[in-house]
């Protein structure tokens, strides 16, 4: 893996005007191999915070543990590096504290998929507004090759040197049923595209996911750039995002044709924090501590 | 007048009403100003099997449930059976003689036969409302006040279940309140009245206390016996605006306490031990992002999924010892209802200062018994202090260092959202910026440099923990040790041996982790014959004191059998060990349910 050049942030700037991906970056050099599709990914989410216009310190960048999840560290926002499997929980904690910071979650699909099963599913359940961002690479990096929720059948890795037998999730399918409202693939090779399916999920009110195609180049010799780039097709122009059946017709597609972009897309359901009244008076985290007297009184009231 | 100590037992199955008798009892004790504490023995069943609640009745603040049971009330004939030996020489057993061919046979004690049947003029087939009755013949005995039962049937059933069922239970109450005039005796120590009571339950106290700590996001995942936190929480959400979630397991829980933490709230999450278990790996990262956090561990008999309805001090080593590595936290273990009340206000202004996890080491027998208290003697408003947040627009030249070196390991801390001071917290150790040193090929200054930073705060924690109280005559023969849930029946057990010429003083432990060795071994130092007494196997305590101050206990008493101790458990291992004697004394539970 390549050195890093640079490991300590540059300072914090303070915006003048438009920010622009420059403003997002926080001075760190990447760990990633060169040639990793992860590149790809964080400029994508510079360019796309860029866009969103809003101040550095009004987004929280949260990741779990994998080589994708070190990226907070790259992007000049308030960051959570937190455990593996576990960044949906802390970033729903974080946006039910603090609902009007823009929070987005990344990590890899090991760290989400895997691990986080369990969090993945409920976080769409309760259609918490987050972005959540997965650099899926079909295998396990940072451990050195092991099979991977994602890795296809008859892989051969470190830890299936015979081939995997073991069926690989759909994140997209598996999104559209468990109750995401925004469900989206992109690449890491086409970058634009993110950057707008990125845009456009931070803008969305709900769980969005975005499954994004990013190469491993060092341990994923099958996955590659060479092999996803003649596969990747737009969807169709005329699909019908709010069509849920629609949706899975194209999210059960693989092979030589493998669609990216915008699959599905609820606009009507309300997201938890919508749902929530006590965010009435505005974040949870501005709001005054303790109880007055008169609360004390009437809970007392209550027990005698 | 001489303290007025009674002791009410409900036997019958789950389904029976029974906590509906326990809870009117407090209530109407309370009413009359007769203090209350409650111990429900209870088995992890819906429906089917056997409950038998106990309700010790003071006319003095009380916190464990005795020794004795001066009145049983049979609701079925198991029950009877069952409790009859249990009855104190002097005291009644309340059944319903529909069931019972045979008359039991004690001669030292009140046999009271109800017919319900002829009580309820047979309306009630079902017998659902015999608790009610029979709760009417008990009041009578002891002289509670027939209005005040009314008003609290009125109270329990009206809002809930209507007009004919109240006036039902009305009726049927009234007839065994006096069918006890005309044919029971009374008991001689007879009800008083005082200004009266509130009552509550551990978990809602200590939920009360987190809300009047500020709390304003708490989550969890329902595990007995700490559900009853999230029941409150959950009930007084919206009057309170606090943000009340429950989770696909624990370690979402712990994990959303962080975020909400580290977003700004005060965040505070409850479970049990295996719920614990399952926040391990999460407690520690708190530890190293310097997130302040509270935990509340609400102790079952363990290990695994153990006893889930039993009581037991188990734990401790699970906490001593939860996440891997060393860091910075605290741990403390109310000594009773009210106690945790205050501990959870107290334990939030030492998280904030010292930006680590603390926990909360209840037990079943404390948050789920009952118990009263004087209304005005809570404080709604404790001092609520922050620590070093940064929260403002507060300008920097953006050089701000999330965790930069202090001398006393702890830096200014920076909530998200709060211009100018953009950060990243990892649970990748870190250098004084928040970039990681974990991957930069292991760099041994900036770790050790960060290391002693964080466990620096420790000594500022140790140093800020009051030392475990000595109680009791300074000139004693031996020395009970306990800590947390036990502190009441180790005192009453200590104070029973004084008065039977065996001179027993009490140290008690609140604050459990860090110790300062100092201030902990000058209380020590002034033990006599040494008696640690816990609910546990192994004696986690004693290990524990033995470890961090090099004290050795001569003595053990120990109890792992899932019921809690009585005083005379206490007071028999105590005698037991008199004189010198070295061992582990296990005391013998008679109740069993």
């Amino acid at each position: 893996m390549a050195r890093r050049e640079r490991r300590t942030r540059v300072k914090e700037r303070p915006v003048v005007g438009a920010p622009t991906a420059r403003d997002f970056a926080s001075g760190v050099s990447p760990d990633w191999c060169p040639g990793c599709g992860d590149f790809g990914v964080l400029s994508s989410l510079q360019n796309a915070y860029a866009k969103l216009g809003r101040g550095n310190h009004e987004h929280l960048t949260v990741s779990g543990i994998g080589c994708s999840s070190n990226l907070p560290g790259y992007v000049q926002t308030y960051g959570m590096h937190t455990l593996h499997g576990r960044a949906l929980a802390v970033a729903t904690g974080a946006k039910m504290a603090n609902h009007e910071m823009n929070v987005v979650v990344t990590g890899g699909d090991g760290d989400g998929y895997g691990i986080g099963g369990n969090h993945f599913v409920h976080t769409m359940r309760k259609n918490v507004d987050l972005l959540y961002i997965v650099m899926n690479n079909q295998i396990y990096g940072l451990t050195v090759g092991q099979t991977s929720p994602t890795s296809l059948m008859g892989m051969k890795t470190y830890s299936t040197p015979f081939g995997n037998i073991e069926e690989p999730i759909n994140p997209i399918a598996l999104a559209i049923v468990a109750g995401a409202t925004y469900v989206a693939r992109g690449f890491s090779g086409n970058p634009r595209q993110l950057a707008d399916l990125m845009y456009n999920g931070m803008q969305h009110k709900g769980f969005a996911l975005i499954d994004v195609f990013s190469p491993c180049v060092t341990f994923n010799k099958d996955n590659t750039f060479d092999f996803f780039k003649p596969r990747v097709q737009e969807l169709p122009e005329d699909h019908d995002v709010s069509d849920k059946g629609v949706a899975l017709e194209q999210a059960v597609k693989w092979g030589d044709e493998i669609p990216i972009g915008l699959f599905y897309q609820d606009t009507e359901r309300s997201s938890l924090e919508q749902m929530e009244p006590v965010l009435e008076n505005g974040p949870m985290a501005h709001q005054p501590l303790g109880i007055s007297k008169e609360q004390g009184e009437a809970i007392i009231r209550r027990l005698m | 007048m001489a303290n007025y100590d009674f002791v009410v037992a409900v036997g019958g199955a789950p389904g029976q009403g029974i906590d509906t008798v326990g809870k009117s009892m407090s209530q109407i004790c309370a009413r009359h100003g007769l203090h209350v504490f409650t111990y429900s023995a209870y088995q992890s069943l819906i429906r089917g099997g056997h409950t038998f609640l106990t309700i010790r009745i003071s006319s003095e603040p009380v916190a464990n449930h005795g020794d004795k049971i001066d009145l049983v009330i049979a609701l079925d004939r198991n029950s009877l059976e069952k409790h009859l030996p249990h009855v104190a020489p002097g005291g009644a057993i309340i059944y319903n003689s529909d069931d019972v061919k045979q008359a039991p046979e004690r001669e030292d004690i009140q046999l009271c036969p109800i017919s319900y049947k002829e009580l309820s003029d047979n309306t009630d087939r079902k017998k659902l409302m015999l608790n009610i009755c029979m709760f009417g013949v008990a009041l009578n005995m002891v002289g509670g006040d027939l209005a005040v039962l009314e008003d609290i049937i009125t109270l329990t059933f009206l809002k809930r279940k209507g007009q004919a069922i109240t006036d039902a239970n009305l009726a049927v109450a009234r007839a065994g309140y006096n069918h006890a005039a005309a044919h029971f005796n009374p008991f001689e120590a007879q009800f008083t009245k005082q200004e009266p009571l509130a009552f509550v339950d551990g978990n809602s106290a200590m939920a009360m206390g987190g809300a009047a700590a500020g709390v304003k996001f708490y989550c969890a995942y329902p595990m007995s016996p700490s559900t009853g936190v999230l029941k409150w929480m959950a009930d007084n959400a919206r009057d309170l605006s606090i943000m009340v979630r429950q989770c696909e397991d624990e370690i979402s829980v712990i994990n959303m306490v962080i975020g909400a933490a580290h977003a700004g709230c005060r965040a505070m999450c409850a479970t049990s031990g295996g719920g614990f278990a399952l926040m391990t790996e999460a407690i520690g990262s708190a530890g190293m992002m310097e997130i302040p956090i509270v935990v509340i561990n609400v102790q079952r008999g363990g290990p695994s999924t153990g006893l889930p309805t039993k009581t037991e001090q188990g734990d401790l080593w699970q906490l001593l010892g939860a996440s891997q590595g060393d860091f910075p936290k605290i741990i403390v273990s109310p000594t009773s209802i009210m106690d945790g009340f205050d501990t959870i206000p107290e334990l939030f202004n030492l998280v904030d200062k010292f930006q680590c996890p603390g926990m909360v080491l209840s037990d079943l027998t404390l948050s789920m018994g009952f118990t009263t208290f004087a209304p005005e003697s809570v404080n709604w408003q404790p001092k609520i202090d922050r620590g070093e947040l940064i929260t403002g627009a507060a300008q920097t030249n953006g050089d701000y260092l999330r965790y930069q070196i202090t001398d006393s390991g702890i830096s200014p801390r920076a909530i998200p959202g709060t211009p100018g001071h953009v950060h990243v917290v990892a649970t990748d150790d870190h250098d004084e910026d928040g970039g990681l040193i974990s991957d930069e090929f292991t760099n041994p200054h900036k770790r050790r440099d960060i290391m002693d930073k964080r466990q620096r705060k420790m000594e500022g924690i140790a140093a800020q923990l009051p030392p475990p109280t000595l109680e009791g005559p300074e000139d004693a023969e031996i020395t009970l040790i306990g800590w947390g849930s036990t502190h009441s029946v180790i005192g009453e057990a200590a104070q029973q041996l004084t008065e039977a010429g065996m001179p027993t003083n009490h140290i008690h432990f609140k604050w459990l982790y860090p110790i300062d060795e100092d201030a902990v071994n000058a209380v020590l130092d002034k033990a006599a014959h040494a008696v640690v007494v816990e609910c546990n196997y192994t004696g986690q305590f004693a290990r524990f004191l033995r470890g961090e101050t090099g004290f050795k206990a001569a003595g053990h008493i120990r109890k792992y059998d899932g019921e809690p101790f009585m005083p005379h458990h206490i007071v028999e291992g105590a005698q037991e060990l008199f004189g010198g004697k070295v061992g582990v004394y296990v005391p013998y539970q008679e109740i069993v349910v």
